[in-house]
């Protein structure tokens, strides 16, 4: 796949942006930004609370770049993505656990299980119509967590305790903040590679593929190939997800991977918008904090989850912030009617009358 | 091994009931309707809300107060079903394939939660329990509410059959699953049709749930979640889109199920069904009485 990876120009951009505004959200600066606001959190709030909720936060960030790759870039319903961040965590877990490696040192291995997750998954399914790929997904996910709860190696229902924290070069970061900061820097490495390959040839390639398949099959595109790409690529981001995870909370079982963790993931890359970086990672911020917000509704922040889900869809289909390449053609055309001063070829008669005179 | 088979067929007979409703909708629209397990859930749910409004009910009259509900309660899916269409479903007819399927899930959630906000996230236990006598056929101990529940379900189907075949809107149904355009043109009202589809289906998972909280007792709001998509297996294993395939699939699946948990033990069972979902995906995806789909996308 890798020869098929070139990172040499950004999707062109046609137009300017239309208002300040606009300019202001496709600033550049706009990534150091938030980077900014991750790194000077613990100085403006650093209690061992605050600190869990932002190491999950950020976490949740990576699972949502993760998963934009495949249903943002490529158009494919994952549905059981927690099932690759499981992978990961329960991986590296025993790993660590049985040869009392580093955690660090399990990575390798986690990012071998999760293509070979990818791999078993997606071959058979991503042949098939996209909507058999959603719902094979979500029996992916629950043969997880099933497998999870049976296994006596992954510890059955109570899963596995005691994961060691992270331990770089002799240098213990297990303590709230140093690990908070190992996160921020990991996830926003990762984002930036998400967003980057989001840009290449490959990307490029995704994208073609998700508004249409039959097109960019006639352009020569593999797309089953491309399709693997993008779903190997979500496991990996997966599965790093599910490292971090486990070693955040030193303990992880079968009820952390549940349907309802998929739909949150799914949820903040469709609220955010499909496809662009920067509104996943917003919509994953909103998402994963959210509900320390809404404790007291209980149960009712997560309806109101799927009403937002619904409206979304019906009314604003590309997410709040969706990548500005959802819409040159539109601007295109409206480019194209000022500069040649008449009617379009096909439009009505009717303007053709009032345009003249 | 004819218990293995009676229990196989009891189970299948209630998967094979929501499969209907799932391959109904999938024929006509081809939309994968996630929030189809959920209608299970909530016919289950209303069923109990109106036992418990009656109080108690005698043990004799438990069958006859269970029909009545059983009606009751399809009538109610059935209209919750139309209106999930009206609102999130007939917005979307003419979008990309993805965002149906994302606001599917979301009317899955917004019913499991809706349902754990009003009646509370813990397990109920259903008021009516179908109890009887049991007997012995071939070995197999088959129970009288097994006899009756099978006997509605059975009686379900062969009514869904004759409406399909026999009735003007059964063959405007199989008219816009050949080709809605042409549907179109030739003067169906389209979507009336649909409309009556998403009712017929989600009656038909309302009463599943109503019979299931009948028989097991036990109902709570991610019932729906499982069962749905093992009524999905059931619908690919038929050939999904397909009436009598989704009928076959769902006995061969409760079969198959039963079978499987016997031979691999019962807390593999769903793992199996799931990997069963996959391998049918895999080897024939047109399942078994599907006709050959040539669109690819």
């Amino acid at each position: 796949m890798s020869d098929n990876v070139d990172t040499t120009r950004a999707p062109r951009r046609i137009g300017k942006p239309a208002s300040r505004i606009s300019r202001l959200f496709e600033s550049r600066q706009l990534g150091w930004a938030a980077f900014a606001i991750a790194v000077l959190f613990p100085f403006v709030l650093a209690s061992n609370y605050a600190m869990s909720i932002g190491t999950t936060a950020v976490i949740f960030i990576l699972l949502a770049s993760g998963l934009n790759i495949v249903v943002g870039y490529c158009g494919l319903l994952d549905l059981g993505y927690i099932a690759f961040m499981a992978v990961g965590a329960y991986t590296s877990g025993i790993i660590a656990k049985a040869w009392e490696l580093p955690i660090l040192f399990t990575i390798p291995a986690v990012v071998i299980m999760c293509i070979l997750a990818g791999l078993i998954i997606g071959g058979p399914t991503l042949r098939l119509r996209s909507d058999y790929l959603a719902i094979v997904t979500l029996g992916f996910g629950e043969i997880i967590r099933l497998t999870a709860n049976n296994l006596a190696i992954t510890g059955g229902p109570s899963g596995i305790y005691g994961i060691p924290g992270v331990d770089l070069f002799g240098l213990d970061l297990s303590g709230p903040v140093p690990f908070y900061y190992f996160c921020v820097a990991v996830v926003a490495l990762m984002v930036l590679g998400s967003a980057r390959l989001g840009k290449s040839r490959l990307g490029r390639a995704w994208r073609f593929v998700r508004e249409d398949e039959d097109a960019a099959e006639a352009m020569g595109i593999h797309t089953y190939k491309v399709k693997l790409a993008a779903y190997i690529f979500g496991a990996i981001w997966g599965g790093i997800g599910g490292v971090l995870f486990a070693a955040h909370l030193s303990a992880i079982s079968p009820q952390s991977f549940v349907f309802l963790q998929s739909a949150l993931v799914l949820m903040a890359v469709v609220l955010g918008g499909m496809g662009n970086t920067r509104g996943v990672v917003v919509g994953a911020v909103v998402i994963s904090l959210l509900p320390e917000f809404l404790r007291d509704m209980g149960n009712l922040r997560y309806v109101i989850f799927g009403v937002v889900l619904v409206a979304v869809m019906v009314l604003r289909p590309q997410g709040f912030w969706p990548s500005r390449a959802y819409e040159p053609e539109k601007l295109d055309e409206a480019r194209k009617g000022k500069r040649d001063g008449g009617p379009r070829p096909g439009a009505p008669v009717t303007t053709a009358k009032g345009g003249t005179p | 091994m004819t218990q293995l088979v009676w229990n196989g067929l009891f189970v299948g007979s209630f998967y094979a009931l929501i499969a209907l409703g799932y391959s109904m909708v999938y024929g006509i629209i081809k939309l994968l309707n996630f929030a189809h397990g959920d209608i299970y859930m909530l016919g289950a749910f209303v069923g109990f809300a109106m036992l418990t409004s009656v109080g108690v009910i005698p043990a004799s009259m438990s069958i006859t107060a269970l029909l009545i509900v059983l009606l009751l309660c399809m009538v109610v899916t059935g209209g919750i079903g139309v209106g999930i269409e009206y609102l999130a479903y007939r917005p979307l007819r003419n979008s990309p394939r993805l965002a149906v399927l994302i606001t599917a899930v979301g009317a899955s959630f917004t019913l499991e939660y809706g349902v754990s906000a009003v009646a509370g996230p813990n397990p109920k236990v259903f008021p009516v329990r179908l109890e009887g006598d049991s007997f012995t056929v071939l070995g197999a101990r088959i129970s009288v509410p097994q006899i009756v529940l099978m006997v509605i379900a059975v009686l379900l189907m062969l009514g869904l059959n004759a409406y399909i075949q026999r009735t003007s809107m059964g063959r405007a149904m199989r008219a816009i699953a050949l080709d809605t355009k042409g549907s179109l043109l030739m003067g169906i009202n389209v979507n009336k049709v649909i409309t009556w589809t998403f009712f017929i289906g989600s009656a038909l998972a309302g009463a599943a749930g109503v019979m299931a909280g009948a028989y097991y007792g036990k109902i709570d709001f991610l019932m729906g979640f499982i069962i749905g998509l093992k009524a999905f297996t059931a619908a690919v294993i038929g050939g999904i889109g397909n009436i009598k395939g989704a009928m076959l699939g769902g006995l061969l699946l409760g079969l198959l199920e039963a079978f499987g948990s016997q031979w691999l033990g019962g807390e593999w069972r769903d793992v199996f069904t799931f990997g069963v979902l996959i391998a049918f995906l895999t080897l024939k995806p047109t399942g078994l009485l599907g006709e050959r789909v040539t669109e690819r996308v």
